[in-house]
């Protein structure tokens, strides 16, 4: 076994031409293998690529995915993100852990099969859903989890749980998924049927300065959440000095119930390189990344075949599309289980082989991004969008939409509703239109733009969905009347304090602090002079945090005490004597008694 | 290299250079800004958001954030004074801070900033969580539970020791400092003798042996508060 270790690691490092910004890769496929990256494999990595072993710790400790002591050979993710305990994910943990004999966060005996819980997986509109290795299951319930752990049991493959294989490519015999693309209504702009190649035809026809121009005029604006203005980006980019430059392509989708790049890489994927090119004319770089999240590596051999593809049709690789002196080709970069490596300085970090940690800034991407050179980072359905306006010109793009919000929006829908899924909707959609269309009733909450971004109550329903008024990178969770908001964002905030990267103090210790006080008055035991606590603490925490994730990570609590604040007067009566109500005399009086190893002179327990 | 920028700084015009940081701009200005995880020479981390000012109505990191012409900056308002004061709560009650006997008494920069500020307990529940002590080293020993996470021994070692002795490890609340080895401080190449050792801001990175050779009232900030060394410096 060691001797083995020793064997693949030299093999994995040669692979990686001991390259140490490769590091991602190298511990990925030492975990694969193994189930784990051991003390011993650290010390074994670091030696062939010359670095520190606490280096290699560094990493390996920061991603999920990763571990230092041993996982099973098959390794089941239950998503216990709140859409999935809407539909019953506990009912699904109970049926697996009984079934193994384990509990979540344990490994059988055996060593074989080890189960877990994990964030978001992109699959809400199909929920509870898990991940048996790269093999995604959906829609589960207790009967389904039982199937599986029992065959599992059995045959240890995880890729006979597939079927019945979903519909478009995921029935693709590369990737073979279960899952569904729930693509509920098309738009004009990202699942129109297109020419392909058209877009890159007409960006190689352009010099890049008017490339830049044109996307410029459709004011086309980020499709990740943030909505910087793309061409202006990219000007940064271009203009900056450096000798290389990077296109990154941002498929990490974290933020809970966001899947729609998901059903781009199933369903687009070309249209998607293809974008990626254009940008990659446009700035002047030779070579694109897709940072792919760990949770959709059951797509990567898939895409990895169209760019292939794309390399044999001249799509990529040389003089691409038979412009002189025109090179550029795209890697594909797999994550490991880390949120914050959606925010685009971490996942720059990742791509370089660190941990994800995001960077000081400035200098900002745009000029010191992917191994100090000029980068431009954008979101898979951004760079569908670039590769549409080229090819349909900036004035149609601008057509569709908002002014200040220019075209269409995928919205991923899921929660309370008939219809969860797909929507690609022109900006400047009322919430209400929107809760027609997917069938939601009696609802009583929105999330917009995930935990990030703001639950809404009715008295916000009138409102529209865009840049300028509520923005959201795609995310829209429904919830009806009979969902408690508190236990929701409490929820919210279970994610952000396991997702911070840890590097600053507000986003490390203020989520934690604000989970502490919001579950203390679901638990009935807040005071009326909590709300204003937690209101100045989630307050120091978007002021001071280091990043977007500490400074949005307060929403949950900031928003529902803003348009949910009766909920939590409810719970913050003071009581009638006047005490604290977390102040539990009886479990005081029982520490005391442990201590002093004898029983109270003065006062009884029983009384 | 010339002071070509001026900049002001709670309404006080300040003259600095270009490539400054807002944070060295106002230690040669004689203007304290609260911090932490700074420390001249080193790299800045900008981990403990202590030093976070308004530039121009939106909050930055001073150790990291440059000086550009112009701009206005909000220091020692109530605003950002407030917030301070909360992050300096929460670094004493992620860990374990028991000052009265702690060997780094009155030399602790966490301890003089909450006097500074004037806290004399935080507000915030305390987590007590637990975290290890490594004495395997003959010369010196880490103690986790007072370590906050400032990085300043990570980058001595790294860019002035050359050594990479410690690095981070784990990520959120489960985040913390380790060694360039399995587990033992003993078992790297770190001496007693490295800058790494010199730089800890509180009580985690101590030298052994000379524990409470300067006894308790005549230390660092005992006589006088930590940032009165910058406000004595005469203005320019
Ligand atoms: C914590 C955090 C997570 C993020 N996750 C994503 C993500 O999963 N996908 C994404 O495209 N952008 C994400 N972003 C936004 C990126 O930082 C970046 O703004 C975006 O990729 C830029 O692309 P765009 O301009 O095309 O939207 C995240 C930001 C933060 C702060
Ligand atoms: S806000 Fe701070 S701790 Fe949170 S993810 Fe960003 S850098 Fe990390
Ligand atoms: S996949 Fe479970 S909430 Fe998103
Ligand atoms: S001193 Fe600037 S962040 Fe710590």
């Amino acid at each position: 076994m060691s001797e083995n270790l020793g064997t693949f690691i030299k093999n994995v490092c040669h692979k990686y031409k001991k390259d140490k910004t490769r590091l991602m890769d190298i511990a990925c496929e030492v975990q694969e293998q193994f189930g784990c990256v051991s003390g011993k494999a650290m010390d074994l990595i670091a030696g062939e690529i010359s670095i520190h072993r606490v280096e290699v710790e560094n990493l390996v400790s920061f991603y999920a995915f990763l571990s230092k002591e041993p996982k099973g050979k098959i390794v089941i993710r239950l998503c216990n993100d709140i859409i999935d305990e809407l539909n019953g994910a506990e009912e699904v943990a109970k049926a697996f852990s009984e079934e193994l004999g384990i509990k979540v966060g344990q490994t059988t005996a055996d060593g074989k099969i080890t189960l877990e819980y994990t964030p978001c997986i992109g699959m809400c509109d199909q929920a509870p859903a898990a991940m048996v290795n790269d093999v995604i299951v959906t829609n589960l319930n207790s009967d389904k989890a039982r199937k599986i752990a029992h065959s599992i049991k059995k045959h240890g493959d995880p890729s006979k749980l597939s079927a019945p294989l979903g519909d478009g490519n995921n029935a693709n015999e590369l990737v073979l998924s279960m899952v569904n693309n729930n693509i509920r209504q098309k738009g004009e702009v990202i699942f129109a049927r297109h020419e392909q190649g058209a877009g890159l035809t007409k960006a190689l026809s352009l010099s890049p300065v008017e490339v830049i121009r044109d996307i410029k005029t459709a004011r086309l604006r980020g499709r990740g959440g943030a909505g910087f203005p793309t061409g202006m980006k990219w000007e940064f980019a271009r203009q900056a000095t450096g000798t290389n430059r990077y296109v990154i392509c941002n498929a990490d989708e974290g933020e809970p119930g966001t899947f729609k790049d998901r059903v781009i890489l199933t369903e687009c994927p070309d249209l998607m390189f293809e974008g990626m090119t254009i940008a990659g004319y446009a700035i002047g770089s030779e070579t694109g990344i897709l940072y792919l999240r760990g949770e959709y590596a059951y797509l990567r051999a898939f895409l990895e075949k169209i760019l292939s593809n794309r390399r044999k049709n001249g799509m990529l690789g040389k003089d691409v599309g038979g412009k002189k002196g025109f090179n550029f080709d795209i890697r594909i970069q797999m994550g490991a289980g880390a949120y914050i490596c959606g925010e685009e300085t971490a996942l720059i970090s990742s791509c370089e082989g660190l941990r994800g940690d995001p960077k000081t800034r400035p200098p900002f991407p745009a000029q010191k991004g992917y191994l100090a050179s000029p980068t431009t980072v954008n979101n898979v359905e951004t760079f569908c969008c670039v590769a549409r306006i080229l090819d349909k010109g900036a004035p149609w793009f601008t057509e569709i939409g908002s002014q200040g919000s220019p075209s269409t929006k995928l919205l991923s829908v899921s929660g309370d509703c008939k219809k969860p899924g797909v929507y690609e909707v022109p900006f400047g959609i009322k919430v209400s239109d929107l809760l027609k269309m997917v069938g939601a009733e009696d609802t009583a909450a929105v999330q917009v733009g995930g935990p990030s971004g703001q639950m809404i109550g009715p008295a916000d329903f009138k409102r529209t969905i865009c840049y300028d008024d509520l923005a959201t990178g795609g995310s829209i969770m429904i919830f009806n009347s009979t969902r408690d908001v508190l236990r929701i964002a409490s929820k919210f905030m279970e994610f952000f304090v396991e997702e911070s990267c840890g590097y600053c103090t507000p986003c490390r210790t203020g989520n934690v602090l604000l989970k502490e006080r919001l579950d203390r008055i679901i638990a009935g035991k807040g005071e009326p002079s909590d709300l204003d606590y937690l209101q100045e603490l989630g307050e120091s925490v978007k002021v001071s945090s280091r990043c977007g994730m500490g400074q949005t990570s307060p929403n949950p609590v900031l928003s529902t005490l803003k348009n949910f604040r009766g909920q939590y007067e409810k719970l913050t009566k003071r009581s009638k004597d006047g005490l604290m109500q977390s102040f539990d005399i009886k479990a005081a009086i029982a520490d005391a008694e442990a201590i002093a190893g004898r029983p109270s002179e003065k006062f009884s327990l029983n009384s | 290299m010339s002071d070509n920028i001026t900049f002001t700084i709670d309404g006080v015009e300040v003259k600095a250079r270009h490539g400054e940081t807002i944070i060295e701009a106002a230690d040669r200005a004689g203007i304290y800004i609260p911090r932490l995880c700074y420390m001249k020479d080193l790299i800045p981390h900008g981990s403990c958001r202590v030093c976070t000012v308004m530039v121009n109505g939106r909050p930055q990191a001073a150790c990291t954030q440059p000086v550009v012409q112009g701009i206005v900056v909000e220091n020692n308002t109530p605003a950002m004074q407030k917030h301070r004061r909360n992050l300096i709560d929460m670094l004493f009650v992620e860990g374990n801070h028991f000052c009265m006997f702690c060997e780094k008494s009155g030399n602790c920069e966490l301890q003089a900033m909450a006097y500074r500020f004037g806290i004399p307990a935080p507000k915030y529940p305390y987590m007590f969580p637990d975290k290890d002590i490594d004495a395997s080293h003959p010369d010196i020993f880490i103690d986790r539970n007072r370590c906050i996470l400032c990085g300043r021994c990570v980058s001595a070692s790294r860019d002035v020791d050359g050594k990479t002795a410690f690095e981070f490890a784990g990520r959120g609340p489960h985040k913390k400092i380790a060694v360039n080895a399995e587990a033992n401080l003993g078992d790297t190449n770190a001496e007693a003798s490295d800058k790494a050792m010199s730089v800890c801001p509180v009580g985690a990175l101590m030298k052994k042996r000379i524990g409470f050779a300067v006894p308790i009232g005549s230390r660092k900030y005992d006589t006088k508060p930590i940032g009165s060394e910058i406000e004595s410096s005469t203005r320019k």
